[in-house]
């Protein structure tokens, strides 16, 4: 019988259960990078009262911005710790956002969607990112840019975001239909349906 | 809201055979495996003596009901699970299985649009699934491959792509070095290349590719500069950037 040695034992207590550190940056999309022209480029918000509050790109990278230091983990397994990124806070956006509704589609250039809760959007624990690695973020990896919400498996964060619908309950986005899990929080392991 | 419905299932290992020098075909019996739709994958957990566990997630090579799965494994030079699946599992050998996984790079049966699929390297696996179920299933429904391969000794399934009896052609490409009397010289897969070997847009084709992200990126933007839209094109990537 082989015996299974394994050799990276990462006991790192940064890492949720079932997943492994990765240096490289793993690229995952259910098809092609999509070809954004930033003329057109724009990021709404979109609330039942039927109010839409849109940002060109000039006026979203107007908005205050942060650094951001954060773990990133895949439901592929993988995880990498301390990624850097540069983004407007979701709390930024919201903030002029009236809305009784309690969760959110994300939308994509591509078609891409993800629901979320909007209560895990807020209190500094979600961004729109523009910048990884202190360089402009790359079409691969979401650019111009991507939704950031860290503490979810990252199909939760969507490449390419172009705006979120409220949306009075939790409708499952893209992955959540193709038998991934409805909320998805690594340290729950919630990765499957 | 845990959830956590799919469960971890044991597979012996019935049978192995390499496919190239880095690669092999590991086909494992699961009791109670559910079957699976061409295009899925499966997360593998291996556990050390001292409780360590590591999971890796492989497109199944099979497809359709039964209790027995096939993968192939190509070794990662740096890899911690796929030379222990490649170089020392042995028959009887067990594993821990969680799947089948993943709704959306899948083909089925009764899918009617034409089919491209197009292979970069061990991409190649949960596409021959696809051309497996298209054979299985004596569906008309035309289905093609464009197999991308560094070398000719590097194709994966070639026996089998390659019998006058299978139901979707395969051809070749090469990128590094090209058999004897073949008629194109080594090199990246062009846009021409895709032109000459894949379905046209206008037979508005659902096109498949698995590869390396810089092969899946640059095949899916030269097919969308040919005219294909983006919603026929599905994706599965692997490798970092």
């Amino acid at each position: 019988m082989a015996v299974f040695g394994g050799h990276r034992r990462d006991d790192n207590p940064a890492l949720p259960p079932g997943q492994y550190l990765t240096e490289s940056f793993p690229v995952l999309s259910s098809g092609p990078t999509p070809s954004i022209d930033m003329e057109d480029w724009e990021f709404f918000i979109h609330t039942e009262a039927g109010q839409t509050h849109r940002w060109t790109w000039d006026q979203f990278i107007a908005l205050p911005s942060q650094d951001i230091s954060v773990d990133i983990h895949c439901v592929t397994s993988w995880s990498k710790l301390g990624t850097g990124w540069r983004g407007v806070s979701l709390d930024t956006l919201f903030a002029e956002v009236e809305t009784g509704f309690d969760f959110v589609m994300a939308h994509s250039y591509g078609g891409y969607t993800t629901n979320l809760p909007l209560g895990e959007l807020l209190n500094g624990r979600a961004w729109i990112a523009y910048e990884y690695d202190g360089d402009e973020l790359d079409a691969e990896h979401g650019g111009p840019a991507r939704l950031l919400v860290p503490h979810l498996y990252f199909w939760k964060s969507a490449k390419w975001v172009r705006g979120l619908v409220m949306q009075s309950e939790d409708n499952p986005g893209f992955w959540e239909e193709n038998g991934y899990n409805l909320h998805g929080d690594p340290w729950r392991e919630e990765r499957y349906a | 809201m845990t959830s956590r419905a799919i469960g971890w299932r044991t597979g012996s290992l019935e049978r192995a055979h390499p496919l190239t020098a880095s690669a092999r075909s590991i086909t494992f019996t699961v009791s109670s495996w559910p079957g699976n739709d061409a295009g899925q994958h499966v997360d593998v957990r291996l556990t050390a003596p001292d409780g360590y566990q590591a999971v890796r997630s492989y497109s199944i090579a099979s497809t359709g009901a039964g209790e027995e799965i096939e993968l192939a494994i190509d070794r990662l030079p740096d890899g911690e699970v796929s030379p222990f699946l490649v170089d020392d599992l042995e028959l009887g050998d067990t594993v821990e299985l969680r799947g089948p996984l993943g709704g959306w790079f899948v083909w089925r049966p009764e899918q009617t649009q034409p089919v491209q699929l197009i292979a970069g390297g061990s991409g190649v696996v949960p596409l021959i699934a696809m051309t497996r179920a298209h054979a299985s299933a004596g569906s008309s429904v035309p289905m093609q491959l464009l197999y991308s391969l560094r070398t000719p000794d590097d194709a994966f399934f070639r026996d089998e792509l390659s019998q006058p009896s299978a139901t979707a052609r395969t051809t070749w490409h090469y990128t590094r070095a090209v058999p004897s009397g073949w008629s194109r010289s080594a090199g990246r897969l062009t846009a021409e290349d895709l032109k000459r070997e894949t379905l046209p847009p206008e037979h508005v084709p659902l096109t498949y590719i698995c590869g390396r992200t810089g092969f899946v990126e640059t095949v899916s933007r030269a097919l969308i500069s040919l005219g294909h839209v983006p919603d026929n094109i599905r994706t599965e990537r692997f490798g970092g950037t």
